[in-house]
């Protein structure tokens, strides 16, 4: 097994790690972190498939370098929403 | 039958896992060797490092439109609104005041080294916009940078200015032939020309993910 075949295995792992958590957790946090995990072992995949025999490939490490950036403001947008809904919460006395 | 749900939830999970895993192992060595292309593409792409070549030139489309995502998500944060931080979470801290002092101008050193190495070899606007972004976050929590609640106008030209710039060029290169497709003498400059723009649109962008909301202490505090 290559480097990078082992790199998009663990890749792979992170992934469905992470797609637990979404699915299991109910903390909407806890599910922005689980999103987060999945996306990296997606990341992970395509840089380590990528290079699977031997020469790293500029065009996915170009697309995760896009996906890592795209991924920050996802999140970022998620935890405002996050807010805004315990505000939400909040303000009409609910439990939040 | 809560339980029974979560069980099926991880057996699942694992199923798609070791199917993935086993699709990986079996899969076929790839039909289109990309390293290669990209290296005998590489003298005219206008730059001498391969990832920035793809990013800006071969495969612009993706970096043109993650900057409209990446502009989209922080109007959608502003547009959601926020209410101001708890008070305490910005306490004065001389220690932290003192580093986040010297600590910026090496930040925009750095910054302004990484989007020049961007040519020819790791860095770009990216890695420089994510640098200049952690400066401003460290001075907004050691307090020496306001909040933002609504932009002023110069701010949002700099924040959309990074994708004018980028839609500029790209549909200036529909009168020479193609949407994104450079002259290739002209490309360097080109691509430097949407660097710059863009370090300076999405180290904003980014700070201001980090910054926009309404700022909960008196106004004589702030810097």
């Amino acid at each position: 097994m290559s480097t990078g075949l082992l790199y998009a295995m663990t890749g792979v792992l992170l992934f469905v790690l992470g797609m637990g958590g979404l699915f299991l957790r109910r903390a909407l946090m806890t599910k922005v972190l689980a999103f987060n995990i999945q996306g990296s072992g997606a990341f992970l995949v395509l840089v380590g498939l990528g290079q699977r025999s031997g020469i790293p490939d500029p065009v996915p490490q170009a697309m995760v370098l896009t996906g890592i950036v795209v991924s920050v403001a996802a999140t970022a947008l998620a935890l405002a929403l996050i807010r805004r809904l315990a505000d939400n919460d909040m303000g009409t006395g609910d439990e939040p | 039958m809560n339980a029974l749900l979560r069980g099926c939830t991880v057996l699942a999970c694992l199923g798609l896992g070791l199917g993935l895993a086993w699709s990986m192992l079996e899969l076929p060595p790839a039909p289109i060797q990309m390293p290669g292309l990209v290296a005998s593409h590489m003298d005219q792409s206008g730059v001498d490092h391969p990832v920035t070549a793809v990013l800006l030139n071969f495969r612009g489309y993706d970096t043109l439109l993650e900057v409209a995502v990446l502009l989209l998500a922080l109007l959608g944060m502003l547009a959601a609104g926020t209410t101001p931080l708890h008070a305490s979470s910005f306490k004065e801290a001389p220690m932290l005041t003192a580093l986040a002092r010297a600590l910026t101008p090496i930040a925009v050193l750095v910054a302004g080294y990484l989007l020049w190495a961007g040519a020819f070899k790791p860095g770009g606007a990216f890695q420089a916009a994510a640098v200049l972004a952690g400066a401003a976050v460290l001075l907004r929590i050691a307090g020496l940078l306001p909040s933002w609640t609504t932009p002023a106008d110069g701010l949002r030209l700099a924040l959309a200015a990074g994708l004018l710039v980028f839609l500029g060029v790209a549909a200036s290169g529909l009168a020479l032939g193609g949407l994104l497709a450079y002259p290739p003498e002209w490309a360097g400059t080109l691509i430097l020309l949407i660097e710059t723009s863009l370090t300076v649109s999405l180290a904003l962008i980014l700070a201001g993910l980090f910054l926009a909301g309404p700022d909960s202490r008196p106004p004589e505090e702030q810097s």
